[in-house]
């Protein structure tokens, strides 16, 4: 039991850009009502993405100025239908670069198009956005005969197609680690986490077979290895292609890649980690006159490793005027739409610490809103580095064609969620 | 697509030419003028023949922009639309696969019933085609089909088709044709064999999960979690296949999975396996929250509801349930809730100080939320309810308005939970109550005076300071504040009798709220004729509150449990309370009536359909935190009388149960002296000693057979909650149904139905089922219901089995009953003796059977009466060799009569009987009767 109908709305929610009703048990004057309840729990603070009316079930997400919605009247799998039209976003991203009202009303010929072949009575069928160029396109005027029904969309192996060619075959790996952080006000991590990914650009000939060999500590138990530096994973999602079974059994991470770019698999472990880059911060509030700011930043890292375009965003009040800095590195800058300074260091090196002054003036009439305490976030990059130790020991490449690739890899950690509270 | 000035008329003129055209580019051009027409909304029916004219085109593109419009319009015009099933059959013959594809899909998206019927023979290929792309999409235009017309689906042998095509080599087609039989299961009318899963299909169905899409993958697992292994060994091995699903990017593919492996765990004995797989679903439910938030949000409901079911998987894993500055605030609440679920005394300093931590943001739910949450863990957690309070008076002295009505009402849960323990924060709350004006907070402040009265020395002025402004209270606070005034009469009788004279004034002249004035009146009686009684029953201790207040119900639990990241899952409600139409429980399917059978048969399903329409309403934002509070209300009296409310109406039905229960109790010897004055329920007070005799005089007593005591039919944990339990009877000549609902589930119900399946005697119900609703919690009501013999007749094995399908808002509910047959047999059962012998004689020997009654001491007049009261009629009697030879006859509601032959012999308690009946199956069933009566 699924989606009964999709709808494409502009932010007035006046018009339906696009809509497509599979199942047409949902009348199509439902979507009038979607909106304006939207608006309604917006007001009343209990937003929601599922949103229920006259026995009609929505469930929204937004982009840009444009909402796409999903209707059913049955008990559906909300999960499949958010994670489609998730999915529906990057596709039609793939598709026409960006999403907006303009982008939507003037391809409006080839969402049709795609809409009729993504979902059949309520059920996604095909996403894969390589393979559904082949047959799907904006160009069908250009094309002489009509379009073939490419192999892919039916095979096991349906997110790549045959006959991909390539002069150069190449791979590249980029590890990429986001470090979450929760610092408290008094200093103490209150949650910290890496969540991990390896990205990959794959320019390859043909079919071929791939087998990804990490330090993974698990693995390496059970082949007898324990002396080796290992990475212990808490959990690995894989993109389609990697064989789950096989990894079940043995953790070989195998499979066939889809051409061009892609996430293979993430990770995530929630060990206890140092923060990167550790904040102190000394706030004087004198109300009715002025506050002062003191902010602290001390890079925790190796020496030889430098974090790039670190920003450090600390929010002030909203009605704080006439802001002065000084701080002995970096810029600093007033954002007041965001009510925040912007402390940026283009390159901090591991070990170093730096040091911000600002100071603002405040109205001498308190507006009667409490104040909110948002945290200060952090915001780097650190080249050939990951907090994890996780390491790519090999990358195979086997296609019958038998020809030679080169596996280039890439490390970066850079911040994820990384907060730290003011008191 | 640019907004064109609007000439309708001038447009359509053009575009009709445009369409016309003999060049092929401009026709094209014009179908996605018309096409773009459409998607703005604008009326371009009149169109209809002009494009259905382009539908024969080789150009891929035009021919979907065909479909497309046909799709939106074909329903307004049904006669015009036959003009495209030439073009859509020829297609479904064509070269290229994607168009044989479109055609079978666009043509089951017609629902015009001229089309349907030419559908048949082009899907009936196409589920058979070459091309996996045309089977797939063959297979879901099965379901599209049975959704227009299911009758046609099964008589043309398509789920036969879809069956077979569970074995195809392509796992695409597989996941299709399992997401189309799985949709016709739920929906079909009769679902018997539809879609019946054996260890095999669940084998073939777990091979294609590892080659399909990650969508296809969503509908097998959803399939697997419906079945029911056969074997823990099978259970394990299904376990086995569908762990490696957890390591899947697709967060529903995950869900789906989590589904699949909570059900196996309900069926695997194995501890070990149990512990394997916990550990193994704690990092992938914790994973699921670095998803989109919407995602974010459905995994969290459905880990609330994991985490009841099995607390031990995340109980390492509050960290990760700490809310971000950034989280929507839907996920901020959600999160929140899981928070205190996972909270024990080993993390409860961490909780406790990042509750403190939200309660100073400024989103004024989550704050609010968040101090109710610090009250929930003080009573979770008994070791940190001191640090709860102290935190909690931190957060009054910030005299932030909200929070402070918020703290105050926890606090009042804090004290119902650990009496006589941190009175001390008493004069704390008193200096804030000016700044009290929510209703809640008023009504936990005043009863929080009135339950130290004792201790607060300014008492009688506090209350006396919200007297002030009664009027203008709501009831809420003017129940609490009439009740807290009394507590501190009885405490204080002193000083305080002016201020309790003048509330119970109020409430009892000035207010036009019943509940009111009725509380104000008890009180007023209680307190002039028996004052310790009164200190008893108003003073009395209360009991604990539970440590969880919003636990869900476990049978709802368990069902929802089946329903994992569906919207089920989400609303915390089961399907059937939100969703049109009934899904069958697939693992106890019943034979349906089918509607044709009789007039009021279709009455009864008739009934059904109009119960689930108030059902159906949409379903609220579901309250995640329930407070207490109506217990602190209602605990003092009101309990009492609610069950009090109800007993005029149960005594009435006693009386044709021989054994009345004698409904006294102190709350009525108090007070049914004056009862009269407050003109509740007449007549309670007389029927505990002689008033039975009186109040069955009203009814005849005559026509009444006897009946047997109450039953239980359905138990409460086959009824989710629901017990019901039942006798039959025979009064005035018609059958009834003497039922009792009582609920014991901790949420109302409603929306009762009944339904028979066919039975021996043909009995349905011959008027709606009544039944009080909603039914709250903790009570019973009991229903009668009559029925009548002119149903659909199938002979049951045993004969008097009656198969009865009882709906409410949680659920249906099927069990079967024996009737008694004694109640079959009808008033004008008795024959004249001319006719009795015909009758035997007609009747060949062989249809007589011989039976024994044992021990039946009573003398030869006292069993014809006996029988006779039950219709058992005697025709005619005569005394051969010191044998009485009672000849007697009777009939059922049937109109089968059965004659007898019943031999006394004084002084010995066996009877002889010898029965006789043109339908000889009954004669087991008359004897049992026989058996009974005489032994009552």
């Amino acid at each position: 039991m699924s989606i009964s109908s999709i709808y494409f709305l502009d932010l007035k929610g006046k018009v339906v850009l696009i809509s497509r009703n599979y199942r047409g048990e949902v009348h199509s004057h439902a979507i009038d009502k979607f909106l304006p309840l939207v608006l309604e729990n917006e007001d009343e603070g209990n937003l929601s993405p599922i949103i229920v009316s006259n026995g009609v079930t929505f469930m929204y997400i937004k982009h840009n100025n444009v909402y796409m919605v999903a209707s059913t009247k049955k008990n559906a799998n909300v999960a499949l239908v958010f994670v489609f039209l998730h999915k529906l976003q990057t596709l039609l991203l793939e598709y026409f670069k960006e999403l907006e009202e303009e982008s939507i009303r003037d391809n409006f010929i080839v969402v049709y198009e795609l809409l009729d072949e993504l979902v059949d009575f309520g059920y996604p069928q095909v996403t894969e956005g390589k393979v559904l160029k082949e047959y799907i396109t904006q160009e069908t005027h250009k094309l002489e005969i009509a379009p073939k029904l490419p192999m892919a969309v039916t095979n096991a192996v349906s997110w790549r197609n045959e006959n991909i060619k390539y002069r150069k075959n190449e791979v590249f790996l980029d590890v990429i680690e986001s470090v979450n952080i929760l610092v408290n006000s008094n200093g103490n991590v209150v949650q910290s986490e890496i969540v991990g990914s390896v990205k990959m650009k794959v320019h390859l000939t043909g079919m071929p077979e791939l087998r990804l060999g990490l330090n993974d500590k698990v693995l390496f138990e059970n082949t007898g290895r324990t002396r080796s530096k290992a990475v212990d994973l808490e959990d690995v999602k894989f993109h389609q292609c990697v064989r789950l079974s096989r990894f079940e059994n043995d953790r070989t991470i195998s499979f066939i890649p889809p051409d061009g770019e892609f996430e293979l698999m993430s990770y995530r472990l929630s060990t206890q980690i140092k923060p990167l880059v550790w904040i102190e911060a000394v706030i004087e509030r004198h109300s009715h006159s002025r506050v002062e700011y003191m902010i602290k930043a001390r890079s925790q890292f190796k020496r030889r490793s430098t974090a790039n375009n670190v920003i450090i965003r600390v929010p002030v009040p909203p009605d704080a005027d006439s802001p002065k800095f000084k701080a002995n590195v970096g810029a600093v800058r007033y954002a007041p739409e965001k009510n925040e300074i912007l402390w940026s260091i283009k390159s901090f090196p591991g070990g170093k610490e730096f040091l911000m002054r600002a100071h603002f003036g405040l109205p001498s009439i308190e507006g009667e809103e409490a104040d909110r305490r948002p945290p200060i976030r952090v915001e780097f990059e650190i080249p050939y580095f990951t907090t994890s130790g996780i390491q790519v020991r090999y990358l195979k490449i086997v296609e019958k064609g038998g020809y030679q690739a080169l596996p280039w890899v890439r490390y970066i950690t850079k911040n994820g969620d990384y907060q730290v509270r003011t008191s | 697509m640019k907004e064109k000035p609007f000439h309708h008329r001038g447009e359509i003129f053009e575009l009709k030419a445009e369409l016309n055209s003999d060049k092929k580019d401009k026709k094209k051009e014009a179908v996605k003028k018309v096409i773009a027409s459409m998607t703005v909304g604008k009326d371009v029916s009149s169109l209809f023949p002009d494009v259905i004219n382009c539908m024969q085109t080789e150009n891929l593109e035009l021919k979907k922009l065909v479909y497309l419009y046909l799709m939106n319009y074909a329903k307004t015009q049904p006669d015009m639309a036959i003009l495209a099933v030439n073009t859509f059959v020829k297609d479904c013959e064509d070269p290229n696969p994607l168009i044989r594809a479109l055609a079978v899909r666009t043509m089951g998206c017609i629902r015009v019933d001229k089309i349907t019927e030419y559908l048949c023979e082009p899907l009936r290929k196409c589920l058979k085609d070459e091309d996996p792309y045309v089977r797939k999409t063959a297979a879901v235009c099965v379901a599209k089909l049975h959704d227009i017309n299911s009758q046609l689906v099964e008589d043309q042998g398509f789920l036969e088709s879809l069956r077979e095509i569970l074995s195809d080599s392509n796992p695409m087609v597989v996941a299709n044709a399992v997401a189309s039989l799985s949709e016709i299961h739920k929906t079909s009318p009769n679902p018997t064999g539809v879609f019946d899963m054996n260890s095999g299909t669940v084998n073939k169905l777990l091979t294609a999960l590892n080659e399909c899409t990650e969508w296809g993958q969503i509908f097998i697992l959803d399939a697997i979690a419906e079945y029911q292994p056969v074997s823990d060994r099978e259970a394990q091995s299904i376990v086995e296949r569908v762990t490696p699903r957890l390591s899947h990017a697709n967060a529903a593919v995950v869900l789906s999975a989590v589904k699949v492996l909570m059900q196996m765990m309900e069926i695997i004995k194995n501890d070990q396996i149990i512990d394997q797989l916990s550990r193994k679903l704690a990092p992938t439910l914790v994973t699921l929250l670095s998803s989109e938030p919407e995602i974010q949000y459905v995994s969290l409901r459905n880990i609330n509801l994991i985490v009841q079911k099995r607390p031990e998987i995340l109980r390492n894993e509050i960290k990760a349930f700490f809310v971000k500055y950034n989280d929507p605030i839907y996920v901020k609440l959600e999160k929140l809730d899981i928070m205190i679920r996972l909270s024990t005394s080993s993390n409860i300093a961490q909780v406790l100080a990042e509750l403190k931590e939200y309660a100073t943001e400024v989103d004024v739910d989550f704050v609010r939320k968040s101090v109710r949450a610090i009250g929930r863990c003080a009573i979770k957690v008994e070791q940190a309810a001191e640090k709860c309070v102290s935190t909690l008076i931190d957060l009054i002295q910030t005299k932030v308005n909200y929070v402070v009505q918020e703290a105050v009402v926890v606090i009042r849960d804090i004290f119902r939970k650990y009496p006589n323990k941190y009175e001390s924060i008493i004069s704390t709350l008193c200096e804030n109550l000016d700044s009290l004006d929510e209703p809640d907070a008023k009504a936990s402040m005043i009863w929080i005076v009135g339950e130290y009265a004792e201790r607060i020395d300014n008492a009688d002025e506090l209350l006396q300071s919200f007297l002030d402004g009664f009027h203008d209270e709501t009831t809420q606070v003017q129940l609490q504040l009439l009740t807290a005034i009394v507590k501190l009469f009885l405490k204080r009788p002193a000083d305080t009798q002016d201020l309790v004279q003048s509330v119970l004034s109020l409430v009892t002249q000035e207010s036009d709220n019943p509940d009111l004035r009725d509380r104000g009146y008890i009180y007023w009686r209680l307190l002039s004729t028996d004052p310790a009684a009164a200190k008893e029953v108003v003073l009395a201790e209360k009991p604990l509150i539970a440590e969880e207040t919003d636990l869900l119900e476990p049978t709802l639990l368990d069902e929802l449990m089946c329903h994992i990241s569906t919207l089920a899952s989400v609303y915390h409600k089961p399907p059937s309370s939100f969703v049109e139409g009934n899904s069958p429980i697939r693992k106890l399917p019943i034979p349906r009536e089918s509607t044709t059978s009789s007039d009021n048969t279709d009455a009864a399903e008739n009934q059904v359909q109009t119960q689930q329409q108030p059902a159906a309403a949409a379903p609220a934002q579901p309250t995640v935190i329930s407070t207490p509070q109506e217990s602190a209300v209602a605990m003092d009296l009101l309990g009492d009388l609610a069950s009090f409310d109800s007993t005029p109406s149960t005594t009435a039905n006693d009386m044709y149960a021989p054994n009345v229960q004698p409904a006294g109790s102190s709350v009525i010897d108090l007070l049914s002296g004056t009862l009269d004055s407050l003109q509740m329920g007449g007549n309670t007070a007389g029927n505990q000693s002689g008033g039975l005799s009186s109040l069955s005089d009203m009814f005849s007593t005559g026509t009444s057979t006897f009946s047997e005591p109450k039953v239980v039919w359905l138990s409460a944990a086959q009824g989710k909650g629901l017990e019901i339990s039942g006798t039959f009877s025979l009064r005035q000549n018609v059958v009834h149904m003497d039922m009792t609902f009582t609920n014991n589930a901790m949420q109302a119900m409603g929306g009762f139905a009944i339904q028979f399946n066919k039975n021996s005697f043909g009995l349905v119900p011959a008027a709606q089922l009544e039944v009080r609703s909603p039914l709250p919690p903790r009570q019973s009501a009991d229903s009668s219901l009559q029925l009548k013999p002119l149903g659909a007749i199938l002979k049951m094995d045993p004969l008097n089995k009656l198969q009865i399908a009882i709906k409410n808002s949680i659920d249906v509910f099927y069990f079967d009953v024996l009737i008694p047959y004694h109640v079959l047999f009808v008033e004008d059962g008795k024959l004249e003796s001319r006719e009795f012998l015909t009758q035997w004689k007609e009747i060949p020997n062989n249809s007589e059977r011989s039976f024994d009654i044992n021990n039946v001491p009573a003398s030869s007049d006292a069993i014809e009466n006996k029988l006779k009261m039950s219709n058992v009629f005697t025709v005619a009697k005569r005394n051969v060799d010191g044998q009485n030879m009672h000849y007697m006859s009777l009939k059922f509601t049937n109109n089968i009569l059965v004659l007898a032959e019943l031999k006394i012999q004084s002084g010995n308690p066996t009877l002889k009987l010898a029965l006789k009946s043109s339908i000889a199956e009954v004669l087991p069933g008359v004897y049992q009767a026989f058996e009974l009566i005489l032994h009552s």
